[in-house]
């Protein structure tokens, strides 16, 4: 069995409880233990990621010696242990989440230097990745609400980490408070799936499903709670709230936790279910909140005056895309031909967008972060004239606007091409929205742009300097990539994109992984 | 790497390196437009500045617009659905709750009559 | 019908709940709303694990006879733990905003919107 499995969840829990006792010792030596805790759970994340690619799904059961122990020979073919089923969409989601932990763990070791509180904070920064890696990695229902649970208590504290006057706190509390709604309906629709099907595990249930109204109330409570946790309107209301009074790294964090909650949905609805439930209704139900997403995310945005709240904005937009791109995929589940023909390129699309938009949107994140440390304030009406002094972080920020908004050469519009190209064959009104959507994304980052860094040097930023050196390598780090996954796409969608889009539509080999082709 | 960057949509391709050869090739040819332009351009002088109707140009940060108030024609256009649509996001955490619950009603509600 | 009454009172505790949450201003009192929630849900775990005239599900000197599920009881206690850790928070987090809010009611605890 793969050791890395394992690895990927006990390093950051280590990293984590052991922080406050490194913290004891002395500053330097926290942040080394940060750091290297951090090397080392992306080495073993870029290790499995490797290991899935060339080898195929890795099943882990966790406390016993052998895969195949997970399902004892006494238990009439159920297995019995909390089982880590790591196919290719898993793999995607673990890289995607590697990435980002490196840019923000090193972009924090600098932008937190000041606060106080420092060893809770890295404390939580590692329970929060090892909520997300467990979430997106574990085969089992009830695991995944206990790591989704993980994520939001580690997620709102850390969003409420710098109390500014209160207003980080409202920010955490309505995370917190959103997060427990979602997670307890989620927790009775997965009581019921139990009470039908004595078992847990996703692969066992995805065997022998039958699909009752009972099993209609849960799918129904399953989506809308993760779809809430992942931010699509009319359930968007707390993402600008917390992610504009949040600090900058932990920011671009609760996104890939929100990323986690959007693969849940489609491991719910590709996996678990699959061609029993009624897939036109629910693919076009996901295809309404991805529309509504898109349009009222980004227009919201318009008119927004403090930076990080139109951030959180085309945030939830953004969502909006993904959603319609793999929501066509669910809708065509049951037509064969409609599937080859443009259903695996749009499920390409929005998986391949999954990671185009953590990427832009972390290095958004970051530069507004980088902003706000060095001026002071987030106000678009008094930040200006930024570029003489701040040049990195104004070619950053070009390169991620531009890729948000879907330029060439960016790979925002290779993953955005996909989407609308298979959307429009779809239905083409969809894809008109998506483009004018990204009409409007680019003309609010023109804003940004225009009133952060263009004008004339302000009397009140005399003695802005750049940013310090770990942030501007994490935000460098991530510019490499964009520009790399906008010059190589089909190396990207090749290699890690088309396993991922094919894992999920294969149901039966997902169940067949677990249970041995029974 | 071979030159084989190409994304093969279902109906479509996309190659970004023949699009940045394509980009730069332009620009070149623009670039050697934009030379053999108007000789008798100096900078510096009274050329470059702008023509208010004879008054004298003010400094820039007096004209420099701020940041929300850039998309003002854009807002003020679509004001039916702003004034809409702001208003819904109160702050209010019973809303949200509120909007919770209508949309799983909601959702149920189109999956059983379309079922 | 009688097998029904406990389904009944969940759904009937989970309103009571999520009519708590909806309705009152108050952010102690959705906190609490939240609790009833989760009172309900750990009630719906357990409930589904019972077995008419079952025993405790423990091997050593079992009498005969059927025993009612222990996984369920695993999922309510974990889910108990998850409960207490969060109604910890977000009663800090109720501390410290009537500390700088000067007041628990959602109508002013609402600097962050539109």
């Amino acid at each position: 069995m793969s050791q890395y499995a394992a690895l990927l969840l006990a390093i950051p829990l280590l990293a984590a409880f052991a922080m406050p006792l490194t913290g004891l010792i002395g500053k330097r030596i926290r942040n080394s233990w940060a750091i290297i805790a951090m090397l080392a759970t992306v080495t073993a994340a870029l290790l499995l990621v490797w290991e899935v690619l060339t080898q195929g799904t890795i099943v882990y059961a966790f406390g016993a010696f052998d895969s195949a122990q997970a399902i004892p020979f006494d238990s009439g073919g159920v297995p019995i242990r909390i089982l880590f089923v790591i196919d290719a969409m898993s793999a995607f989601m673990i890289l995607t989440a590697a990435i980002m932990m490196f840019a923000a763990t090193l972009y924090s070791i600098s932008s937190e230097s000041e606060q106080t509180g420092q060893d809770g904070y890295y404390a939580l920064l590692f329970l929060l990745m090892a909520g997300i890696f467990g979430m997106v990695s574990t085969g089992d229902l009830f695991n995944f609400f206990v790591f989704l649970e993980i994520n939001s208590l580690a997620g709102a504290a850390l969003a409420a980490y710098r109390i500014k006057g209160g207003v980080a706190v409202e920010g955490g509390l309505k995370y917190a408070f959103i997060s427990t709604v979602a997670g307890l309906f989620f927790l009775i629709a997965v009581g019921m799936l139990y009470g039908q099907y004595n078992s847990l595990n996703i692969a066992y249930i995805a065997s022998v499903i039958d699909f009752t109204g009972l099993s209609l109330v849960a799918v129904v409570l399953m989506i809308v709670s993760l779809a809430m946790k992942s931010g699509s309107v009319p359930m968007h209301f707390w993402t600008p709230d917390t992610y504009s009074s949040a600090p900058s790294s932990i920011t671009a964090l609760l996104i890939v936790s929100s990323m986690a909650s959007l693969y849940a949905i489609f491991r719910i609805a590709f996996s678990l279910f699959g061609l029993t439930m009624n897939v036109v209704t629910i693919g076009w139900v996901i295809i309404i909140l991805g529309i509504l997403s898109m349009f009222i995310g980004v227009s919201m945005a318009l008119p927004q005056k403090d930076v990080k709240r139109l951030m959180a904005y085309h945030s939830v937009s953004q969502i909006g895309y993904m959603l319609v791109g793999l929501g066509v995929g669910v809708a065509v589940l049951g037509d064969a031909q409609m599937l080859a023909q443009f259903g695996v390129v749009a499920m390409e699309g929005g998986i391949f967008h999954i990671i185009n938009y953590a990427l832009y949107k972390g290095l958004l994140f970051l530069i507004a972060g980088a902003v706000i440390y060095r001026c002071g304030t987030a106000n678009l009406n008094d930040l200006g004239g930024l570029g003489h002094s701040m040049k990195w972080t104004m070619g950053f920020f070009i390169i991620a606007a531009l890729a948000i908004a879907g330029i060439p050469p960016f790979n925002g519009f290779a993953s955005k091409l996909m989407i609308y190209e298979s959307v429009f064959i779809f239905n083409p009104f969809i894809a008109v929205i998506a483009m004018v959507v990204s009409i409007m994304t680019l003309a609010s980052f023109v804003k940004v742009f225009h009133s952060m860094f263009m004008g004339p040097k302000l009397p009140q930023y005399e003695t802005v300097k750049e940013v310090p050196m770990p942030m501007l390598i994490g935000m460098g780090l991530l510019a490499v990539l964009i520009i790399l996954f906008g010059l190589f796409p089909d190396l990207v969608v090749n290699t890690l994109v088309e396993p991922a889009a094919l894992a999920l539509l294969d149901r039966s080999g997902y169940i067949a992984s677990v249970m041995g082709g029974i | 790497m071979d030159f084989t960057a190409t994304l093969f949509t279902g109906t479509g391709f996309w190659n970004p390196i023949i699009w940045i050869l394509a980009f730069v090739i332009t620009s070149i040819v623009a670039y050697l437009i934009w030379r053999s332009g108007v000789s008798t351009y100096q900078k510096g002088t009274e050329q470059v500045k702008p023509y208010l109707s004879g008054n004298a140009e003010p400094e820039k940060s007096a004209v420099h617009i701020g940041g929300g108030n850039l998309y003002w024609g854009f807002t003020e256009g679509l004001k039916g659905y702003y004034s809409r649509l702001v208003p819904l996001h109160t702050g209010d955490l019973n809303d949200y709750m509120l909007w919770y619950f209508g949309v799983i009603i909601a959702v149920f509600a189109l999956v059983v009559i379309f079922l | 019908m009688i097998e029904q009454i406990p389904y009944l009172a969940v759904i009937l505790i989970a309103g009571i709940g999520i009519a708590t949450i909806l309705l009152k201003k108050n952010l102690i009192k959705m906190i609490m709303g939240l609790a009833i929630i989760e009172g309900a849900a750990n009630l719906f775990l357990i409930i589904l694990g019972y077995r008419e005239g079952g025993i405790a599900p423990i091997f050593t000197n079992a009498p005969g006879g059927e025993m009612v599920l222990p996984t369920v009881q695993a999922m309510t206690l974990t889910n108990i733990v998850i409960g207490f850790a969060t109604t910890a928070l977000l009663l800090a987090f109720a501390i410290i905003i009537y500390r700088k809010y000067g007041s628990v009611e959602t109508n002013n605890i609402r600097r962050l919107r539109e």
